[in-house]
């Protein structure tokens, strides 16, 4: 049990600082208040296909800035996604790049799109780090025979 | 330099004597600055001295020199030069002469000495002598003497050394050899030096006078100042105390003696800068203080000059000024260098305070677009929370509450309904002034906006006043521009006439006027004045040049549509096919036509004071506080209105009498619709094919231009149009529902009228006739007062939401009696994580939906089924969520599909057999249409409800807000 507890309080603490850096937002309690019996794995599975999605998106977004002549529309189309869904996932960091990237797009600045780019990899890759961590912590809570503590974003 | 060779001179008399002159000359060529002439002479040598530059009046130099100071004391140093020279060499002849002298007395002793040594020896020795030369024996010592001056070498005393015994014979002998000898060479010295002497005394006699030292001391100087000065671009001279030349030092060289000499500055030049130079001069011969002046000549002799002058004066013995010494240098490349760089530093002083400014305007509009940005953000992060509010309340109001709890409720939703007003307007504002706002140009038919904007406001109506509207037959059937804000406009000045008119008649009159063109032209002096706005509005401009040019089109072509608009005007009462064929005609033409429609928006209501007119149309202004307080709003309304019609090119006015009424007018242009009319009436405007169908008379009506709302009792049925203001919340929905559900009873009412008044009524002149109808309006009357009976009215706004929300619900239930079936949802949106997310939030509460990827998907899914709720991403690929909602909202009001199908989806094949039955039914049903937006500004919320949506909510979409939303359209 003493292992639980440990595990239960890391994963709180862990959580807390996902809030309080603001790489997630109250979007994320959102979506695991969504999560019951009938769906125990709603959020992971959610998260993975995010990963999916963001991964082909990043990837489409690389080969756009590459064209000889970038078409912006086709950029912004993408990094609309990508808003998209990080904002319905609660991954707040990297909906603002988005946003920034966005406006650097309606200026046609490639330059700034290609190092937005730059950091909106790292703020993704940050995200889904942080997010294998919190779900790897869960399994152990789990496989421990713990509870997942339910961490509300409000309080942080 | 003198001091030292005095002292050297003892020692090397000769040497000395030959260096003299040239360190003499040095010395006095001091004066001059004039280096060794020695060297010199060779120098100027293989110069060839231009002398012809300067110009000497030599009785004038001869009177300087001996009146003037200067002249007196160069000529003492010169004389004192000469006359130290002189003094040196007879210092040092008298010297050698001491030293002879000395000598000779030296040799005189010497010899007395010796006498007195042989008188002795004669006394001693007796006869064997022999007289011995005085001065052999003298030049003894004297020879000793010489050398040893001469090389340092001491001859002491010297004895003669005899070897032979004293006093013998021999010894004498041999004494006197010596002394022979001895005197022999004292001879020779002798006569060598009086060679010397002799030379001496010559080579004094040799030497050149001191007028003739002198005048090649002069020479040498004056060649050498020419030397110096021939190429430099300086000019000397002297003038005497009249000012005239007495010398001049490279003189223009165009100018002889006789030109310059004895002339003044005047007499020898003219133009500019010469009388200056001249006064200039005199001043310096007055004050008797040198200076200096840069002077710019501009003369026909020399062209454009500039000289920096300096004067002195000549002063004589007598310290009177005879005269002023003048030096020029010519610095005109200087002068045009400097006043170039001086200009240079301007400019760039005053490019760097443009920079400056510049940078601090473009801070500042930084600063004010960021707050703007905040701004409408802020609205619109508050606006989501507050219509859950008033969402919640209004569903409460709705459950059975006592008559104290419902006027709370009531002040509640009013409350509500005016932040949410409040924040929509500076969002429309913000969405203005930063430039975002989008004019889009559509074709449009002003009767129908017309009867529209009156219908609208006349189902809120919660006053006794006739509502009224003529459109002028010129008025062409079909123009284009913004619809969606000239109806803004229209609904937010018809409902502004309402809110201050207690009784009589509020109308809209619209008719063509010819190009405004100095109306314009104040309009947009209007516009700069204010400052604030104007650049963004410059920015809107440019964003909307795209707009202009589909409104404007040529300027031929304005010509041609009021010919055209003039044309119409006679044929007009006729009957409506006149008109047309003479747009047919006007079409073949390749220009578009524009035409100006001035629209008229008056009351009889409370009117405007003076001296409230000129903040009319700003910010946050109201007549005054009492109208704040009594009638609400934000202040907003009309300058939102002002800024628009500025926006689309247009004017608005206002003129008002107190307690009279107020008329507020628009002048806008308007392109005309050039593929309209016959061809078109049945693909493009398949609404009106459409009620052609339904309704044979609304052909009529597609060319009527009177509409009349008669006053009714407060709250009949279709008042669930809540007022122009509060509609943006839900107005467009109920606004169609009420197009939808009650054509035959206006329409046909308008048909009536049309017959009965459109002859009569050209002129703005509207008469009531509210008669004929009366029974239909009661009819409607009968069922508003069912509904709305039991509520007081505190707020009208209130009222008729409340209306609006119990409406829906009585015409939701008799259609599907307490719907069991569980409501289809339809979601719209492309994110596959966003569906994901909704998906189940819609699973939580008990929902399943159907998602489509995009708008086509979306129109080909709503044409397939009946849905009870669609969630409709704004922003989609392929098709975006507001086209597809005016998509779906044209086959509501029509019944056809022709707008889709025009839109290039491909529909389902079956629906024209068997819609018929759908036709009838479903245009009576307004489907719920949800917007989900991320963003405040791109895709407002006006935007949405513009585009026919119903609500929206925010995204990210919470569970909250979903869950809000489904209570409020799914009953």
């Amino acid at each position: 049990m003493e292992i639980v507890g440990q595990l239960q309080k890391q994963f709180v603490d862990f959580t807390t600082s996902l809030y309080r850096e603001g790489i997630l937002d109250g979007q994320f309690v959102e979506l695991q208040k969504l999560q019951d019996e009938s769906t125990p794995d709603f959020v992971c599975e959610l998260v993975s296909e995010y990963f999916q999605d963001s991964e082909k998106i990043l990837t489409n977004l690389t080969t756009a800035l590459q064209q000889q002549v970038v078409n912006f529309k086709v950029v912004d189309d993408h990094v609309h996604q990508f808003k998209g869904s990080s904002s319905s996932m609660g991954a707040l960091r990297v909906r603002n790049m988005c946003i920034a990237f966005k406006s650097l797009c309606e200026e046609k600045n490639l330059d700034g799109c290609l190092r937005c780019l730059q950091q909106l990899k790292h703020e993704f890759y940050l995200v889904k780090n942080k997010w294998e961590t919190l779900f790897r912590l869960e399994r152990q809570i789990l496989e421990a025979g713990g509870a997942v503590p339910f961490v509300d974003y409000r309080f942080y | 330099m003198g001091c030292e060779m005095e002292i050297e001179q003892p020692e090397d008399m000769d040497i000395v004597l030959s260096s003299m002159w040239p360190e003499d000359i040095n010395e006095a060529g001091r004066q001059f600055n004039v280096e060794r002439p020695g060297a010199d002479r060779d120098m100027l040598a293989e110069v060839t001295i231009n002398k012809e530059p300067n110009i000497v009046d030599f009785k004038r130099l001869m009177e300087l020199a001996n009146y003037s100071d200067k002249g007196n004391w160069q000529l003492a140093n010169l004389v004192k030069n000469w006359e130290y020279k002189q003094a040196n060499a007879v210092r040092l002849l008298r010297e050698e002469l001491d030293n002879l002298s000395k000598q000779q007395q030296e040799v005189e002793l010497k010899k007395l000495e010796i006498l007195e040594e042989h008188r002795f020896e004669k006394d001693g020795f007796g006869g064997d002598k022999r007289p011995i030369s005085i001065l052999d024996e003298n030049l003894k010592y004297f020879y000793q003497d010489v050398p040893r001056r001469k090389n340092d070498v001491i001859f002491h005393g010297e004895k003669v050394e005899i070897e032979a015994e004293y006093d013998s014979i021999i010894y004498w002998k041999q004494r006197v050899g010596h002394l022979e000898k001895l005197l022999e060479a004292s001879l020779r010295r002798e006569q060598v030096l009086q060679e010397k002497l002799q030379e001496s005394i010559e080579n004094l006699e040799r030497q050149s006078s001191p007028v003739e030292e002198l005048s090649q001391v002069l020479e040498r100087a004056d060649n050498f100042l020419h030397f110096v000065l021939q190429n430099a671009p300086v000019v000397i001279g002297h003038q005497d105390k009249e000012l005239r030349y007495r010398f001049i030092f490279n003189h223009f060289p165009s100018l002889r003696e006789e030109d310059i000499i004895g002339k003044t500055d005047v007499e020898i030049f003219s133009g500019s800068g010469v009388k200056e130079s001249q006064d200039f001069k005199r001043e310096v011969l007055e004050r008797g203080l040198p200076s200096k002046r840069e002077i710019t000549f501009e003369t026909e002799l020399f062209g454009a000059k500039t000289f920096l002058i300096y004067v002195e004066p000549v002063f004589s013995k007598a310290g009177e000024t005879i005269g002023v010494n003048y030096m020029g240098m010519e610095i005109t490349d200087q002068v045009r260098k400097r006043e170039k760089m001086a200009k240079i530093r301007e400019e760039m002083a005053v490019q760097k305070a443009k920079e400056t400014e510049l940078n601090k305007t473009i801070h500042i509009t930084e600063e004010s677009m960021r707050a703007k940005q905040m701004l409408a953000t802020m609205s619109h992060e508050i606006r989501s929370p507050l219509s859950g509010v008033v969402c919640m309340a209004e569903i409460l109001s709705t459950t059975k509450l006592d008559k104290e709890q419902k006027q709370l409720l009531n002040v509640m939703l009013s409350s509500g309904d005016l932040v949410l007003q409040l924040i929509n307007d500076i969002l429309d504002l913000s969405k203005v002034e930063s430039g975002v706002m989008k004019l889009e140009a559509t074709k449009f038919r002003p009767r129908e906006v017309v009867k529209h904007v009156l219908q609208t406001a006349a189902a809120s109506l919660q006053k006794l006043l006739t509502l009224e509207g003529h459109v002028a037959d010129d008025v062409p059937i079909e123009v284009i521009g913004d619809v969606l804000r000239i109806r803004q406009i229209l609904t937010n000045l018809i409902s502004n006439a309402i809110k201050f008119t207690h009784e009589g008649k509020v109308g809209i009159n619209l008719y063509v006027v010819p190009e405004p063109r100095k109306v314009i032209k104040q309009g947009s002096q209007k516009f700069s004045s204010d400052q604030s706005a104007n650049t963004r509005k410059n920015i809107s401009t440019s964003q909307n040049k795209q707009y202009y040019n589909d409104i404007y089109g040529d300027t031929d072509g304005e010509g041609t549509c009021e010919n055209d608009v003039r044309n119409n005007v006679p044929n007009s009462p006729v009957g409506n096919e006149a008109p047309m064929e003479e747009d047919k005609e006007s079409q073949s033409k390749p220009e578009e036509p524009v035409v100006w429609i001035r629209c008229d928006v008056y009351d009889t209501g409370i009117g405007i004071p003076e001296n409230a007119m000129p903040t009319l149309f700003k910010k946050y202004m109201q007549v005054g506080a009492d109208t704040a307080r009594k009638y609400g709003g934000t202040g907003l309304g009309l300058a939102i209105c002002k800024q628009l019609v500025e926006l689309m090119g247009g004017q608005l006015t206002v003129s008002s009498v107190e307690n009279h009424g107020s008329t507020f007018t628009f002048i806008l242009p308007y392109k005309v619709s050039s593929i309209s009319d016959s061809s078109d009436d049945q693909d493009e405007l398949s609404d009106m094919e459409n009620q052609d169908n339904l309704d044979d008379g609304d052909d009529d009506d597609l060319r009527s231009g009177v509409f009349l709302f008669p006053p009714r009792t407060l709250g009949s049925l279709f008042s669930s149009q809540s007022s122009g203001r509060i509609q943006k919340l839900s107005y467009k929905g109920d606004g169609l529902l009420d197009d939808a559900s009650s054509p035959s009873s206006n329409i046909t009412y308008n048909e009536t009228s049309s017959e009965e008044d459109g002859h009569v009524m050209e002129s703005s002149e509207f008469k009531t006739s509210p008669s004929p109808k009366s029974d239909n309006s009661n009819s409607l009357e009968t069922n508003g007062d069912n509904l709305n009976e039991t509520s007081d009215i505190i707020e009208y706004q209130t009222e008729a939401r409340r209306a609006s929300s119990s409406e829906c619900s009585s015409s939701n239930s008799p259609g599907v009696p307490k719907n069991e079936l569980k409501p289809k949802i339809l979601l719209v949106e492309d994110n596959k994580i966003n569906v994901m997310v909704t998906k189940s939030m819609m699973k939580q509460l008990g929902h399943n939906i159907l998602v489509a990827s995009n708008g086509v998907e979306a129109v080909r899914a709503v044409q397939r089924d009946i849905y009870d709720l669609v969630l409709m991403d704004v922003c989609m690929p392929v098709m975006d969520g507001l086209q597809a909602t005016r998509l779906i909202r044209s086959f509501e009001e029509t019944g056809s599909w022709d707008d889709a199908v025009k839109a290039g989806i491909e529909l389902h094949l079956p629906s024209p057999n068997s819609s018929p039955n759908l036709q009838v039914e479903k245009p009576m049903k307004r489907l719920p249409i949800i917007a989900m937006t991320a963003n405040a500004l791109s895709e407002s919320a006006d935007e949405c409800y513009a585009n026919g949506m119903d609500s929206f909510v925010s995204k990210p979409v919470t569970f909250h807000n979903l869950k809000q939303c489904l209570q409020k359209y799914l009953v």
